[in-house]
């Protein structure tokens, strides 16, 4: 009796204590996932705060005086003639309009510096797409420079002392009164997303990443979506069981989904650089090793996906007299193939992040060049990126930021049709 | 350019074959389908798949081997002054002449020789690929014809193209397994060739790290220079604090969400966490070089200790985060496959749910989830581009987390980017880190996925 009353007394007394410890256990389940949420907000937020500016990007007005004498002396209006001449020229006349009281050679030196060194360029364009421009004078926004467009977006502190400034005191004068004069504001950037690297930042776009991507992952899906669902439907429907071949490959598969990509690229190096000769930094060799790569977690996917599909539909398909491969290709397919085709998309957005193999394989090098084919020497979303991002100019960091933001983009609506896919035609049977 | 056409038209022709061998089929099967053997549309398959098979091969085969022809054909062309160099030169030589074919805006080579020996090349380039062109097409034209003067009703086309298609699925399925014998051999022949320069030993227990010095010829293979000893504990070192950070925010993550959590928080948090997993790890090593790393050098000035600016723990912090996902999804995989009879056994004995969790379900899961562990890990050994960014490449051989250490992945990285002779023991070296790092990701692979099955089946 007495002993009966101490346990129900013990119970009683620890009851408190055990609450807590569910409680507590439970408060660090709420702190862990929070902690986690609270990571890809920092993450997403330093990104995003880092890089949005550079869609805007500082422009200066000038008015440019298309004379004839510097475009086409002794008018000649041939392309040649047009593409050579000294456009360079034309934005320093009128810097030096605007500015007319500038004498120093190295005060002059600093103002032509206001201006990108691609603006020229921008002005041969013009010219080449419509020559009547030639004998006008024109309000031209042209691109300013890189420390230009740092000051305007607040990179740069005017209260420095002037000697740790990229921008001197008069620098900035100048900047004040363009400011002032409604000659220097920031524009949306198209330059951005229609050009190819390049050494000025201010002047680097994605397009050129963008399309080495783009050519990247058309091989790479190419290569892989037949190949793997091959293999899965090989795997799933005709592999013997209990054979050391089928388990020797499901053991690879399950493996090669695990290996550091990096090995993949020296894999690329060793084999389709070295051994066949592909040609280095091309789309080519960066898909091949991205098939490579990508192709167990497809494999996976399609396999889960072909398992899905319910044994009565092989079952009644058989029952009416189609041959096996006529099941599959007729019944089990069909059914199956939204499911490897989330899976595939789910891979091929790992392979457009994928960054480390194309270091291996030459993808590294500086292309300013816009890619047109799958042999051109190119580089990738990502690689750029990195470039970008261990380049020492403050301008790059920016891009390298915005370019993330671009990628991120681009992995959201794969990873969105991924989810409609699999929303659209998911079965339950 | 030349080749592009060729293979769309051998593939307007196959759609033409297809067609012409439905028509022969019906043609042939005296009124009624069910005369012949096999569906109208497989003799089509099997006219299409003869018409475009064997030009595809020739096509390959062609150009495997005519580049080597030509050069050949080009070498015994030139005068035998020529032909008799050493066969470097003479390599040399022809990577001249092609560089006047392919690029003739970038080479300079005003050699009448090349030039001329140039020329040949190009006029037996036209050559060869107007004999592609118009052999493939007899080719695919002529396996057209025979196949379809071949049908009749006794013909079991469908057999056939079926057998064609189980020999492409095998075939595509040892594709994993050459990729296998593919990377165990390229990294194995060079890693051979490195340890022919440097002993085994000495780059296995070596304590010192400095690949630069390779680069002048008397250092080759120079004692210490090699030693990998600094890169495995650097390795480590980053991959310990990112499971520092990694394993308990994920696993409890996991439990929380897996038993705690109601619906609706589940599948709004379960989501947010697999973002992470989703994010290019160039990403991660963005925000670990730009803004951690200065974030923790400034923290450390403000209170007095130096943190260099690729210090390990900058790398391996932002390496946790990235790992996160994977060991909550793992564990949270785990944690489900817990039968659920063991719960109501243990509230039936009037557990609390912690107590169910921290004495029933956690010592049920925990071959699984040191499993997942061990694939995080392997997979922190591997991770490349955040240490290549965040991390150093001087192989300091420290533990302290506030320096700067280099890892396997970086060096091989720093190795073998703008690096292109294939012979320097330093590209060499990259091979035999990548050797290692193969090997050691693939025990713990191995193992992680050993464990996990056993644990598995326990439940089955």
């Amino acid at each position: 009796m007495n002993n009966e009353i101490t346990t129900a007394e013990l119970i009683a007394g620890t009851v408190k204590k055990r609450r807590a410890r569910e409680k507590r256990l439970k408060l660090y389940g709420i702190a862990a996932v929070v902690a986690g949420v609270i990571l890809v907000v920092i993450l997403m937020a330093s990104i995003v705060s880092l890089g949005y500016k550079a869609f805007w990007q500082s422009f200066i007005a000038l008015d440019i005086n298309f004379d004839p004498e510097v475009i086409a002396p002794g008018g000649i209006r041939d392309p040649d003639t047009l593409r050579q001449a000294d456009y360079g020229l034309l934005v320093k006349r009128a810097l030096k309009e605007l500015f007319p009281d500038i004498r120093n050679r190295r005060q002059k030196r600093a103002l032509y510096r206001l201006v990108s060194v691609g603006a020229p360029d921008v002005l041969r364009k013009m010219v080449m797409k419509d020559p009547d421009l030639i004998g006008t004078v024109k309000t031209v926004w042209l691109p300013a420079h890189s420390d230009v467009d740092m000051f305007m977006k607040g990179y740069i502190n005017p209260d420095e002392p002037e000697s740790q400034r990229r921008l001197k005191d008069f620098q900035l004068a100048w900047i004040q009164r363009l400011i002032h004069e409604n000659r220097l504001e920031k524009r949306f950037n198209s330059l951005f997303f229609l050009s190819g690297d390049s050494r000025e930042p201010e002047l680097a776009g994605i397009l050129g990443a963008l399309m080495g991507s783009i050519y990247t992952i058309i091989i790479t899906l190419l290569l892989s979506f037949p190949l793997a669902v091959a293999a899965a439907i090989y795997l799933e429907e005709f592999a013997p069981k209990k054979n050391f071949w089928v388990d020797l490959i499901e053991v690879n598969i399950n493996n090669l989904a695990a290996i550091p990509s990096i090995v993949f690229g020296l894999l690329g190096l060793a084999v389709f650089l070295g051994f066949f000769g592909l040609p280095r930094s091309t789309p080519l060799v960066g898909g091949l090793v991205l098939a490579l790569r990508t192709m167990p977690i497809i494999i996976i996917a399609s396999r889960s996906a072909l398992k899905a599909v319910p044994p009565w539909i092989r079952q009644a398909a058989l029952g009416i007299g189609a041959s096996k491969m006529q099941m599959i290709t007729d019944h089990v397919l069909p059914l199956a193939l939204p499911g490897m085709l989330t899976g595939t998309i789910i891979g091929l957005a790992q392979a457009l992040g994928e960054t480390a193999p194309l270091l291996m394989i030459g993808m590294v090098a500086f292309v300013v060049d816009i890619p047109k084919s799958f042999l051109d020497p190119a580089t990738v979303l990502p690689v750029q990126i990195y470039l970008w991002a261990d380049s020492a100019e403050r301008g790059f960091v920016e891009k390298s930021a915005a370019a993330i933001i671009v990628l991120l983009l681009f992995m959201l609506i794969m990873n969105a049709l991924a989810i409609v896919l699999r929303k659209r035609f998911e079965r339950r049977w | 350019m030349q080749t592009s056409t060729l293979i769309l038209l051998l593939a307007a022709l196959s759609f033409f074959a297809y067609y012409l061998g439905v028509a022969k089929a019906k043609a042939v099967s005296s009124g009624h389908v069910r005369n012949l053997h096999s569906l109208p549309r497989y003799y089509g398959y099997y006219t299409a798949l003869w018409c475009i098979l064997p030009a595809l091969l020739l096509l390959v085969v062609w150009l495997i081997f005519d580049d080597t022809l030509i050069s050949q054909l080009v070498i015994a062309s030139l005068p035998p002054e020529i032909q008799q160099l050493p066969e470097e030169q003479l390599g040399l030589f022809m990577n001249q002449i092609r560089n006047l074919v392919y690029n003739e805006a970038f080479s300079s080579s005003d050699d009448p020789v090349a030039r001329a020996a140039a020329e040949h090349y190009r006029f037996l380039k036209h050559l060869s690929q107007r004999c592609l062109f118009v052999i493939a097409l007899a080719c695919a034209i002529a396996g057209l014809s025979w196949a379809r003067h071949h049908i009749s009703p006794k013909l079991r086309a469908r057999n056939r193209v079926e057998k064609l298609l189980e020999f492409f699925l095998i075939a595509s399925s040892t594709i994993a397994i050459l990729t296998t014998i593919g990377i165990v051999l390229s990294v194995l022949f060079e890693a051979l060739r490195f340890f022919k320069l440097v002993p085994v030993t000495e780059f296995l227990f070596g304590l010192h790290w400095s690949p630069q010095m390779a680069i002048r010829p008397d250092q080759v293979g120079s004692s210490g220079a090699f030693g990998f000893i600094p890169l495995l504990t650097g390795t480590l070192l980053i991959a310990a604090i990112a499971m520092i950070v990694a394993a308990p925010i994920g696993l409890l993550a996991a439990i929380y969400l897996s038993e705690f959590a109601s619906r609706k928080i589940r599948t709004v948090a379960k989501p947010m966490l697999e973002v992470l997993a989703g994010i290019p790890t160039v990403v991660y090593g963005f925000f670990a070089a730009l803004v951690v790393a200065p974030f923790l050098r400034e923290l450390g000035a403000a209170i007095g200790v130096p943190i260099s600016s690729e210090s390990a723990l900058g790398a391996g912090l932002v390496m946790g985060i990235m790992i996160i996902p994977f060991v909550s999804s793992l564990s949270d995989d785990v944690i489900n496959a817990v039968p659920q009879s063991l719960r109501d056994g243990s509230y039936g004995l009037g557990a609390t749910q912690a107590e169910t969790i921290t004495q029933i379900i956690i010592p049920a899961a925990l071959p699984g989830i040191v499993g997942g562990l061990l694939l995080a890990i392997s997979r922190a050994i591997g991770e490349t581009m955040i240490v290549v960014m965040a991390a150093g490449l001087t192989a300091n051989l420290t533990l302290n987390p506030l320096q700067s250490v280099t890892t396997i992945t970086a060096q091989i990285v720093g190795l073998l980017v703008g690096d292109q002779e294939f012979d320097s023991p330093k590209t060499l070296a990259a091979f035999a880190l990548g050797l290692v790092l193969f090997l050691i990701t693939l025990a713990l692979n191995v193992l992680a996925l050993h464990i996990v099955r056993k644990y598995r089946e326990q439940y089955e």
